[in-house]
């Protein structure tokens, strides 16, 4: 805080500028006041402040008993849809055809878009049940499943229906789509062959989530 | 002391001839008018503490209003999930139990401070010319902080704000011919449901801020007819005032800081006192509470309600305990305002405070066996007070000063 001058006293003067007691007792007041609003504004900044809630990270238990070969589940998992595929082996000798990976994007699974142990060719756990987060990597949209056409030769896929964007049935980006990186796998243990536990790793696993890539 | 009036600043309209404020100062005199109501503004110089509370329930109002914003943030006003909202204020939210901690006991100290502000107003005649409309949108607000009051008890959706909801819906169905459409438009269906706590929850919210609006008519009421003081004689000039800033805002802040004291204390040591444990279990429209009462700044009207054996009767006298107080500038003619100067008025005040609290009472312990009789004796009195023994005091006092001096007694006494 500074004193104004006063023209009419000699400059050097004490009266001009070392700020008075009533300065001192004004600016204590004052400091004391801000002191007292900002504590008082903490609460009401704390209640802003995102609610984590501890049940929305409890790990969610799955029964597949019920899901036929070739059939496709949603679940819900932290508020976001997760796929639950059962593939066939005509599906699943298909995802390691060499041609076939040619157009894709990366069919090597090398960005971060799923946990270490579903680093491999099927993009998961066991090679039967593909997991995926079903939020499209471009602009967020739940892809559809497409199963598999009778035809032959004709094999499932997902298609988002916002931008176009195709991913395989291991949830791997088409070349020439919009999206950049591969459908998200959440963290998951199969404590039985027909139970699924999304959000937990599996023993001596350690895969945080929310260091993937992109959703 | 030396008055402050000569420092940097001039306290004439040249203070805002430049710059920023200049410019204002053409447009929008703002600060000039600050400077005109709270800086350079005449206060009687003898203000008791009793004028403290003016200044307190600004605050508080300003209090409830941060707090209230941000408990809606987080409150469902829905009957399945209005409860377990508000638990989850208490238990999950940041800070969320010491905002609503904050609510209800600024609700509480509202209410009472509300009280002794009324009180100042009935002993010190501050209801008397020219200032019965300062009387009157203070007594509009007491009606209105009390409806919003009421309507924010009933959004936790405990057990007493269900039962007070059911009781007061109940009494609204008691008024005759237009009760029972009235009552049916206010619970929105036929039962207490998601309708009514909704539109409780919108009255609670509007009613908030429609008090602000109508504080705003109250306070520009006191800076056209000045401030009463303890005597009830206006200022003679400015010898007998003092400018609102430092003297009067260093007052309010002593004020404050007392008032907030109390407040910690009953916020953080004895929250028990201003809630009651049967609405901390959600509302069972199966199951009533063994006893129901109202909050405490209701029980004299309750005790009222109770004293009157008829059901539309003791909604009529509790109501009609705050109408009364519309026509007090006309039902006490006397031109003496402070009761410091009417010795039979101060000892009928006495009186009325004391019947207010034993009306309270008997709100407390239902109104049976020897309560009924107090309840009706306090009833009657509370009544007598100002229907009959105000205004033969005032005509009596009145006729003396006359026979004193006869020139001087329509002035200031």
């Amino acid at each position: 805080m500074t004193h104004p001058t006063d023209p009419t006293t000699a400059p050097g003067q004490d009266e001009s500028t070392v700020p008075g007691r009533r300065d001192f007792l004004g600016m204590v007041t004052t400091a004391g006041t801000v002191t007292g609003l900002a504590a008082c504004a903490i609460p009401f900044v704390e209640s802003l402040k995102p609610q984590d809630s501890a049940a929305a990270h409890q790990p969610v238990e799955v029964d597949l008993s019920k899901l036929a070969p070739g059939q496709q589940m949603t679940t819900v998992w932290q508020g976001k849809p997760v796929f639950i595929l059962r593939r066939t082996p005509e599906e699943l000798a298909r995802l390691q055809n060499a041609a076939l990976n040619e157009t894709l994007r990366d069919a090597q699974s090398e960005a971060l878009q799923q946990p270490p142990y579903a680093r491999n060719w099927h993009r998961s756990v066991v090679p039967e049940y593909g997991v995926y987060v079903g939020i499209c990597t471009h602009l967020g949209c739940v892809p559809a499943y497409m199963p598999p056409t009778p035809a032959p030769d004709q094999t499932g896929f997902y298609a988002c229906p916002c931008h176009g964007s195709h991913f395989d049935l291991a949830g791997r980006v088409l070349k020439g789509a919009p999206a950049p990186y591969n459908l998200p796998v959440p963290p998951y243990v199969m404590p039985t062959p027909t139970t699924l536990r999304l959000g937990e790793n599996p023993k001596g696993e350690t895969f945080d989530f929310s260091t993937i890539e992109q959703i | 002391m030396k008055h402050p009036e000569t420092q940097d600043h001039t306290s004439a309209p040249a203070a805002f001839s430049g710059g920023f404020a200049g410019w204002m100062e053409q447009r929008l005199p703002i600060f000039s008018a600050f400077r005109k109501e709270y800086v350079d503004f005449p206060m009687p110089r003898n203000l008791n503490w009793l004028w403290n509370f003016g200044a307190i329930l600004v605050v508080v109002l300003l209090l409830m209003l941060a707090t209230g914003t941000f408990l809606a943030m987080n409150y469902t006003p829905t009957s399945a999930e209005a409860f377990f909202s508000t638990e989850a204020i208490d238990r999950q939210l940041s800070g969320g139990w010491l905002l609503r901690g904050m609510h209800v006991t600024g609700a509480s100290l509202f209410l009472a401070a509300l009280y002794i502000h009324l009180f100042r107003g009935l002993y010190y005649g501050s209801y008397k010319a020219p200032r019965e409309l300062l009387w009157l949108s203070g007594l509009v607000l007491l009606v209105m902080v009390m409806g919003t009051a009421f309507a924010g008890y009933v959004l936790p959706w405990g057990q007493m704000s269900y039962w007070g909801a059911d009781v007061m819906t109940k009494a609204v169905g008691a008024i005759p011919v237009v009760g029972s459409a009235l009552e049916h438009v206010l619970t929105g269906g036929d039962h207490l449901g998601d309708v009514f706590l909704h539109r409780v929850f919108v009255l609670h919210f509007i009613m908030a801020f429609l008090v602000v609006g109508v504080v705003g008519l109250h306070v520009a009421c006191v800076h056209i007819t000045k401030s009463g003081n303890p005597l009830g004689r206006e200022p003679k000039g400015p010898q007998d005032t003092l400018p609102f800033h430092p003297y009067y805002t260093s007052k309010d802040l002593i004020g404050l800081i007392v008032f907030a004291m109390v407040f910690s204390a009953l916020l953080f040591f004895w929250p028990g006192l201003l809630t009651e444990p049967a609405n901390y279990a959600p509302a069972d429209p199966l199951h009533t509470p063994a006893d129901i009462e109202p909050e405490w700044y209701f029980l004299p009207f309750y005790g009222l309600l109770q004293s009157v054996p008829s059901k539309f009767g003791g909604l009529l006298a509790a109501a009609s305990a705050i109408l009364v107080l519309f026509a007090l500038p006309w039902l006490d003619q006397s031109p003496v305002r402070s009761a410091r100067f009417r010795p039979a008025c101060r000892l009928g005040l006495a009186g009325l405070v004391m019947a207010f609290i034993l009306l309270a009472a008997v709100g407390k312990h239902h109104a049976t066996g020897e309560w009924m009789l107090i309840g009706r004796l306090a009833g009657l009195y509370y009544f007598g007070f100002f229907l009959v023994l105000l205004p033969l005091v005032s005509r009596r006092e009145k006729a003396q000063l006359q026979a004193a001096s006869p020139t001087t007694s329509e002035g200031d006494a």
